[in-house]
């Protein structure tokens, strides 16, 4: 193991530039433990964002050597074989400055998409009974421990393409809800994500699956939704 | 009609007109491979299926289902890889929609017509 890493990290907005620093290499150390050191012991105006730094609140995500990973649950010895890093802000998304981007479009989209539950019953009501081994208690379960980190959303080349397509976290949120079976949202559900810039849009291939540190795949979900979209043309229900 | 609906319609039936031309273009090479195994002129050609109805319908459906899958894939290309807008990507992928067909079609009719003089 080499004692120093070579870091350059973006610094300034969207016409910013890399900076190197070399930071101290250390057993067990995470990506965001370098850019934590680099913050506090030598340029305390770097901008990133963490919270919980255990990989579950899905707010450190960073561009590292080209490739979007959660930055507090990715060691460096796992990414950085020749002591070197390059650590950028998220693609896809605007740079508020360094290594911060702006994330409402992609909350925006899950909004879009119909990510809030829609309750059909009251608290009044008593729990509803969802045996664990219910199909579609399965379909939403494969999608539901989403962190909301956006590595797939800056992953995905159709949203490059098409700025207005509403990305695999998103789409991923509607699967489960249209597999909620206490849900009241419906056909109008399937409506949000059935466009063009929804599901369809999709080109299968599952870039965001073979990012995403939770393991999940959207592509699996997004694939549900134009089942069910078939589905719905043939009924003659979309 | 919502606009998801006639999304969702086209998008289907590009998906339904692929599975035909998976069909159709293993029938086509497959045929051509068998045909030719001894050498084939046009003329020869011509004289086995021009005029065969079975063969000119296979032709026409196949032109139908390569018309209909062609140009919505064309548009999706158009609308990401370029700035269009989205109302000129339709109107590109109409045209060459019509294209395909009636150039389709009168090749199919053409071929057919050779055989039956
Ligand atoms: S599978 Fe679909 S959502 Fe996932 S990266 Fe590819 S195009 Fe994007
Ligand atoms: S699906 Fe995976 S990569 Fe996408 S936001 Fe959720 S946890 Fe992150
Ligand atoms: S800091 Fe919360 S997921 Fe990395």
């Amino acid at each position: 193991m080499e004692d120093m890493l070579a870091v350059s990290i973006w610094r300034g907005g969207e016409d910013g530039e890399f900076v190197s620093y070399d930071v101290p290499r250390l057993e067990n150390q995470t990506v965001l433990d370098v850019v934590t050191y680099v913050q506090r012991k030598l340029d305390p105006g770097l901008s990133y964002r963490f919270a919980c730094r255990v990989g579950m609140c899905g707010s450190c995500a960073m561009t590292v050597n080209g490739r979007a990973r959660w930055t507090c649950r990715t060691h460096v010895s796992r990414v950085a074989d020749d002591g070197r890093l390059e650590i950028a802000p998220l693609r896809n998304l605007p740079v508020v400055k360094d290594l911060s981007v702006d994330m409402v479009d992609f909350f925006d989209k899950w909004a879009k998409a119909g990510g809030a539950f829609s309750p059909t019953k009251s608290r009044a009501d008593d729990f509803a009974a969802i045996p664990p081994g219910d199909a579609k208690r399965r379909q939403a379960n494969a999608g539901i421990e989403c962190i909301g980190c956006a590595v797939c959303y800056t992953s995905c080349d159709v949203v490059t393409w098409k700025p207005g397509y509403l990305g695999p976290a998103a789409l991923n949120r509607a699967w489960t809800l249209v597999n909620d079976t206490r849900d009241g949202l419906g056909r109008a559900r399937l409506r949000l994500v059935a466009g063009d810039d929804g599901c369809l849009g999709c080109h299968s291939q599952q870039g965001c699956q073979e990012h995403c540190p939770k393991s999940l795949s959207p592509t699996a979900a997004i694939a549900g939704l134009k089942r069910a979209v078939v589905v719905a043309v043939l009924k003659g229900k979309l | 009609m919502s606009v998801e609906g006639i999304q969702s319609r086209v998008w289907l039936a590009q998906r339904l007109s692929a599975m035909v031309l998976a069909v159709a273009v293993t029938v086509h090479l497959g045929g051509m491979i068998l045909a030719v195994q001894g050498g084939l002129t046009a003329a020869e050609i011509i004289q086995r299926v021009g005029g065969n109805g079975v063969a000119a319908s296979f032709y026409g459906i196949f032109v139908l289902a390569a018309a209909v899958h062609a140009p919505i894939g064309l548009r999706t290309v158009l609308l990401e890889m370029t700035a269009l807008n989205p109302r000129v990507a339709d109107g590109v992928a109409g045209v060459f929609a019509v294209a395909v067909l009636v150039l389709g079609l009168r090749a199919v009719l053409g071929f057919y017509q050779l055989g039956a003089v």
